[in-house]
């Protein structure tokens, strides 16, 4: 790692040490998870060119089944036969939260790259709101709108022992960091490697891709597990920081979310979602000093995207590095240069 | 398995069928290790079918594609990749806005096994994996004169070029037998004598080329043997001094009417 990048590890991790205001901290943790989720979404959108917009769905499946397993679930299949769980300690229910969304992800990822783009978007548009539903209706399960409470903090240790507790937001906010970067350069080692470069090679071109060996299916398959893993991961973590699920977590508005990161950010670079979910996520905080009613706070948010949208249409992170790259240097059409006199 | 002996890509009673058109009936060619093979004919003639059929493109109403010995038919084009059969195609093909380099790299992926659980976890394989593809990407661009445009966008090469590194990426895919579908049309005359030396040296390296090509003076010094298409159907097939003077090969192209000022 550069310099550069130990001076960044440092400063975000001293941020609990600096900002006492529990809320601010508050915003500044959930920021991070929908980093995750937008890092996730980026993979799929950015990478492979697969527009999914149901990707709160795998976002929702990993908090509730990491919830569901550190609660322990029984479920009645008849009147004398049920089946369940016992409560698991909270990392193995994370575990479980992000193997659950990957393996949804694995099933629509078989299914939906049968049927390529607008088709896709409305299979993955589909799925997440059967997914809601369940949530919805299958009370027994998910104790439906009544939301499941009570969901245990993540501790880490033998306890009695040693115990590292992450119920408090500073400790909370390095977890989330830590899964934030680990996340990153997962994606970054993707994204310079074999299956990276075929991922891209879908996206650009998916007929020369396939004459030169590339397995279409196989490489956005991959791509759709790790990516539902990743959003399930970030469930997970919001679960176990929120204490409380409900089928609200499946809501559209969350989807429109992430993609809002990873577009303004800048698909299909690795720092776009993280700048855009930055941006995204912080803005509403900071809009609120300026608004006199709340609701402009939106209007003001809406217009700030729209701006975005126009002046940089491929997004924040690509307009900078290209104008970083052409610093300095003569504009497109420079004045004739003078002769030199002999 | 009949006939195999005979060629390296045996295309056998080939019937290519769009709805109620016949693009192609009951076509029967090989290609014979190491030769270059063109297929010429008019507009419409099937040459295009015959390529999308050979590399998956395309499923043939009737009819067997065997190389090496192997069915190709009801294989996936990355699958008849994978087996040394790769094409590139009649309208400008390249990975958009990736570089020129980028764009080989991609083309080199049949040439590593890099295992996604490695790649996450960041183990020294892939990084030395990813070194050697880097390497051999150079020797490709160096054999095909591109190493000066390494860094440039794909998209912003001369059209020349482009056609150049379209080639590249196919031979970066570690072909035997290389299908080009028409790869110096549009180009300049320097640049088509260009082409024609590149494809002297991929002959050279032991790759078999089967060329789908309008232009007849590339067609006519490339060559080893034409097969020449009409409506479909193989109409002649010979060394390029028989096919010049074969008389359903002028009519085809010129029609009645230059036989009658014959006679």
């Amino acid at each position: 790692m550069s310099r550069w990048t130990w001076l960044l590890v440092f400063v975000l991790a001293s941020i609990p040490l600096w900002v006492t205001s529990l809320y601010f901290l508050h915003i500044l943790i959930t920021t991070t998870i929908f980093i995750i989720a937008a890092m996730s979404l980026n993979l799929l959108l950015g990478f492979t060119g697969q527009l999914s917009l149901g990707h709160a769905a795998f976002f929702g499946i990993g908090a509730y089944a990491s919830a569901l397993s550190s609660l322990g679930f029984e479920i009645h299949l008849t009147d004398d036969l049920a089946i369940g769980i016992g409560p698991k300690p909270v990392w193995l229910a994370m575990l479980i939260g992000l193997i659950a969304a990957g393996l949804c992800g694995f099933a629509v990822g078989k299914i939906a790259f049968r049927v390529r783009g607008a088709y896709f978007v409305i299979v993955s548009i589909s799925f997440a709101e059967v997914v809601r539903l369940v949530a919805v209706n299958w009370v027994e399960l998910t104790q439906g709108p009544m939301a499941l409470n009570n969901i245990p903090p993540l501790t880490l240790g033998v306890s009695g022992v040693f115990e590292l507790s992450f119920a408090r937001k500073p400790a909370y906010f390095h977890l989330v960091l830590a899964a934030a970067a680990v996340c990153y350069i997962v994606i970054r080692r993707l994204v310079n490697s074999q299956a990276g470069r075929a991922m891209i090679a879908l996206r650009e071109n998916e007929p020369l891709a396939a004459s030169v060996g590339i397995d279409v299916t196989r490489y956005l398959v991959l791509a759709s597990v790790i990516s539902a893993a990743m959003a399930g991961l970030a469930g997970a973590l919001y679960a176990h920081y929120v204490r409380i699920v409900d089928p609200d977590i499946f809501l559209f508005i969350y989807t429109v979310t992430m993609v809002i990161m990873v577009i303004t950010g800048g698909k299909g670079t690795l720092a776009g979602p993280v700048v855009g979910g930055v941006v995204f996520g912080m803005l509403p905080e900071f809009l609120r000093a300026f608004a006199i009613a709340p609701e402009l706070q939106w209007v003001l948010l809406g217009a700030l995207m729209i701006v975005v949208v126009f002046l940089v249409p491929q997004g924040i992170v690509p307009a900078a590095s290209s104008w970083w790259a052409h610093r300095g240097r003569p504009p497109a059409h420079p004045e004739p240069p003078v002769e030199a006199l002999p | 398995m009949t006939a195999t002996a005979s060629g390296m890509l045996r295309v056998e009673d080939l019937s290519i069928r769009f709805g109620g058109l016949m693009a192609i009936e009951n076509m029967t060619f090989d290609v014979r290790e190491g030769e270059v093979l063109s297929l010429i004919g008019p507009n419409g003639a099937g040459k295009t079918s015959a390529f999308n059929a050979i590399t998956g493109y395309l499923r043939p109403a009737r009819g067997e594609i065997f190389y090496r010995g192997r069915r190709l038919t009801g294989l996936r084009p990355n699958a008849i990749a994978a087996r040394g059969v790769v094409r590139t195609f009649q309208k400008t093909s390249l990975f958009g806005d990736q570089s020129v380099l980028d764009n080989i790299l991609i083309g080199l992926h049949l040439r590593s096994r890099q295992h996604p659980i490695a790649i996450i976890l960041g183990l020294p394989s892939v990084t030395a994996d990813e070194r050697e593809r880097k390497a051999a990407a150079w020797d490709i661009l160096r054999f095909m004169a591109l190493e000066a445009r390494a860094q440039e966008s794909g998209s912003a090469l001369p059209y020349g070029e482009q056609r150049l590194l379209e080639v590249a990426i196919a031979l970066a895919a570690r072909p035997s037998l290389l299908l080009l579908d028409e790869p110096v049309s549009g180009m300049n005359p320097a640049e088509k004598v260009r082409f024609m030396a590149t494809l002297a040296r991929i002959r050279s390296e032991g790759i078999t080329v089967l060329l789908v090509e309008h232009d007849m003076r590339t067609v006519m010094g490339v060559s080893d043997r034409i097969i020449c298409l009409n409506q479909g159907r193989i109409i002649a097939d010979g060394s390029p001094k028989e096919i010049q003077s074969h008389p359903e090969v002028i009519r085809a192209y010129l029609g009645e009417r230059a036989r009658r000022a014959d006679g």
